[in-house]
């Protein structure tokens, strides 16, 4: 049962992953992807949150499956990151290649660790 | 049933973005068991880093076989969405790969959490790589 449950929420968070990217995209037209760097920053913030709960507030196990194996894997996504890092060297600009591929690491173990901090200061 | 020459755009396609969310649980359904079935070996989360290098790979093959078949019809756009953004899309994260990193470096380990984000990047980098290349050489001896 629990493995149908988180397989759901992965259903919606990819859902909802291609309305925010879609949206972001129709937006903004730039050389840099900004939309899955938005998606995966966001998406990494937010399992900060649920795992927070988890680890800080004795939350049920179930969050840890739902909302972060489920909702936050589905809605963030390494594959596109890397597709679109290949794509940039590809079309010569190694270096904001590196920039999207470093930057958006960087930017999403951030922000779940401001995520696990703001949960844990609570 | 909208088709591609509906006003709307892809994203706000209710039908489209079923096809996404299908495909998103399927994805979710290979990367959990994936988690359940490898285990953490030496703090490194080998579920994770298998799922993102094996999607990595499928996701430049993907690609790279639909923009070489030409303009995009609606069975390739469906294709492309179901498969591309849904299945592997969700069989890849990123919020955990994150959310490891900083649970190493927070534990005292931070080199392991630099080698794992290190082997990560570069080998999601080179598997994608591999795929989009051979993608294009299977098409061009084709």
């Amino acid at each position: 049962m629990n493995f149908v449950l988180v397989c759901l929420a992965g259903g919606l968070g990819a859902a909802a992953r291609f309305v925010t990217d879609g949206v972001i995209r129709a937006r903004r037209r730039t050389a840099f992807p900004w939309a899955t760097f938005a998606v995966n920053v966001a998406g990494s913030f937010l399992i900060g949150i649920f795992m927070g709960i988890v680890l800080f507030h004795d939350g049920a196990d179930a969050w840890h499956l739902y909302a972060a194996t489920g909702f936050c894997g589905g809605f963030t996504t390494f594959s596109t990151a890397m597709v679109e890092t290949v794509r940039l060297v590809q079309s010569d600009r190694a270096p904001l290649a590196v920039a999207n591929a470093v930057g958006t690491l960087v930017a999403a173990v951030a922000a779940a660790a401001v995520g696990l901090a703001i949960v844990g200061a609570l | 049933m909208s088709t591609a020459s509906s006003p709307r755009p892809p994203y706000a396609t209710g039908s489209l973005i079923a096809l996404v969310a299908l495909g998103g649980a399927v994805g979710t359904a290979g990367r959990y068991g994936l988690a359940l079935a490898l285990p953490v070996v030496g703090g490194w989360p080998i579920a994770t880093l298998t799922a993102n290098l094996l999607g990595a790979f499928l996701l430049g093959l993907l690609t790279e076989a639909l923009v070489r078949r030409g303009p995009e019809t609606t069975g390739l756009r469906r294709l492309r969405l179901g498969l591309g953004t849904g299945v592997l899309g969700g069989f890849t994260t990123f919020s955990s790969l994150a959310f490891e990193i900083e649970r190493l470096v927070s534990g005292g380990t931070a080199g392991v959490a630099t080698a794992y984000a290190a082997v990560t990047l570069l080998g999601g980098f080179l598997a994608c790589f591999a795929g989009i290349w051979w993608a294009a050489r299977r098409q061009a001896a084709a």
